[in-house]
């Protein structure tokens, strides 16, 4: 019998034609400031709570990509949308205002990965002409959602991470100029055991790992295949456990390896391990990955976005932290 | 599932080698000045207190402590008092501006879900441990105070 498959094949090659990220202050502030299209300075987006302002950040998101794609919103064939909140409040409170069909996903900080494989299966099968993915995530709401009150003064261990404000959506379609989605790696829920709720980069790094591998042997590729293999959120010390687990297992990442989360702030952001959360490999996905293709700087990129999939509840209850990870390939044409 | 708990046996303790650790003598030191500065300032102040005629020692001291629960708080809300608490740790979290920087930035946090469902049920989301274990152990030590009495035959 032959291995089963993890990695789905797009033949039709749907293409992501445009992309739009919408970042906080500390976000534009960070390295990649200069590749985001939009840096809002004020959390709340000129509303009055947080939530509201994540939900507007969404909506800029998905307006903003549907307007360089050159569609009207009503045009888009589904909406394949999630964030970090309960009940996926911002992304729905989003699709509110927008008159397209919604897919709500949760996949903890890998749904921006699990969107753009959902759409391109959709768009590649012939169900949808053009489909938009889009994930956001929040500092302030993400703190009260996980953690303590955002004035409580308390101090976190060094491999902490910090969760980005900030918003991506990219437009995925059937034809059109950018690079093609060729492959989506669908991640198995891993989990080696970490509780600490503090170190996720340890937690979600086997996720990462597990489901690189399967795409390695899938695809029949290995690292020196990709321009650029980009992992979501693992931080300084999940990259860095993710480059030791693949080398365990035969696969040097090398210098091509870099994860989003550890880019997004540099070390004076006292940003300890570095950025998580949904909006991390959303808006560094729609906005460098897409820029530096485009360029034709990068022709075959590896993004593997991972997820912890605990709540509070669960870690306060004593259980270790399961995690996720998909990938896609995007490739452009030759 | 054995192999699997060596398998995380062995991951956990990677992960503990690869993953830093806290600097505790620099958290230590960190720790006791912000911790002796509130003291120190506390302590002027009830001094100071105690000089306005007609004030008690024992005034003063709830005076000074009263001032230091309002300037925390007052800290709290221009957002400067969790910037602090980073770098003091235990320091400027045991004090007793520790836990009106607790209470205040939850009473905060909560008051766009409503006064009373908001800011009213959840301002003791972070303290209420503090408070219930106040309860419990003062509780506690009166009994046994009770019990020695009894058995020393004298209250």
């Amino acid at each position: 019998m032959k291995r089963r498959s993890q990695t789905l094949v797009f033949e039709n090659r749907p293409k992501l034609i445009a992309g739009m990220s919408v970042v906080g202050k500390k976000e534009g502030d960070g390295p990649l400031g200069k590749y985001f299209d939009r840096i809002e300075d004020d959390p709340k987006m000129g509303k009055n709570t947080f939530e509201k302002g994540e939900t507007a950040m969404l909506t800029e998101a998905v307006e903003g990509a549907a307007a360089k794609a050159g569609l009207k919103i009503s045009d888009i064939g589904a909406l394949f949308a999630g964030d970090l909140l309960n009940q996926l409040v911002s992304s729905s409170y989003a699709a509110r205002d927008l008159p397209v069909p919604y897919f709500g996903l949760y996949s903890a900080c890998s749904t921006m990965t699990e969107a753009v494989a959902l759409a391109a299966a959709c768009v590649n099968a012939g169900y949808y002409e053009t489909a938009a993915c889009a994930t956001g995530s929040h500092f302030a709401t993400a703190e009260r959602q996980y953690r303590f009150p955002l004035e409580y003064g308390c101090q976190r261990p060094p491999y902490a991470q910090w969760t980005v404000t900030a918003a991506g959506c990219g437009i995925i379609s059937a034809d059109g100029d950018g690079p093609a989605v060729t492959h989506a790696a669908i991640g198995r829920v891993v989990d080696y055991g970490i509780t600490d709720a503090n170190n996720m980069g340890a937690a979600m790094a086997v996720a990462a790992m597990d489901t690189a591998i399967a795409v390695f042997v899938d695809t029949e590729t290995s690292p020196e295949d990709y321009d650029a293999i980009f992992t979501g959120d693992l931080g300084r010390v999940g990259s860095e456990i993710m480059r030791d687990l693949c080398r365990e297992k035969g696969a040097e990442l090398g210098q091509r390896y870099s994860d989003c989360g550890e880019m997004m702030f540099s070390a004076k952001q006292k940003c300890y391990s570095g950025g998580s959360g949904a909006g991390c490999s959303a808006s560094v996905l729609n906005s460098f990955i897409l820029g530096k293709m485009n360029a034709r700087e990068y022709d075959r990129v590896l993004l593997l976005a991972t997820g912890a999939l605990m709540s509070p509840t669960t870690s306060f209850q004593g259980e270790s932290i399961p995690s996720v990870c998909h990938g896609i390939i995007l490739e452009n044409d030759l | 599932m054995t192999d699997n708990a060596e398998r995380n046996a062995r991951y956990g303790k990677y992960v503990e080698w690869i993953s830093p650790k806290t600097d505790y003598t620099h958290s230590l030191v960190k720790a006791f000045v912000a911790g002796g500065l509130t003291c120190v300032t506390g302590e002027i102040a009830r001094n100071l207190l105690g000089m306005i005629p007609g004030v008690t020692d024992e005034q003063a001291a709830v005076f000074a402590s009263v001032l230091l629960v309002v300037a925390a708080i007052f800290m709290t809300g221009l957002g400067v008092y969790d910037a602090i608490a980073r770098h003091g740790g235990a320091g400027s979290f045991l004090p007793i501006t520790g836990f009106a920087n607790a209470m205040s930035s939850a009473a905060m946090e909560f008051r766009a879900e409503g006064l009373i469902t908001g800011t009213a049920v959840k301002m003791f989301s972070v303290v209420g441990p503090v408070v219930v274990n106040g309860v419990v152990w003062s509780a506690a030590a009166g009994v046994l105070r009770y019990i020695v009495a009894l058995i020393w035959g004298t209250i």
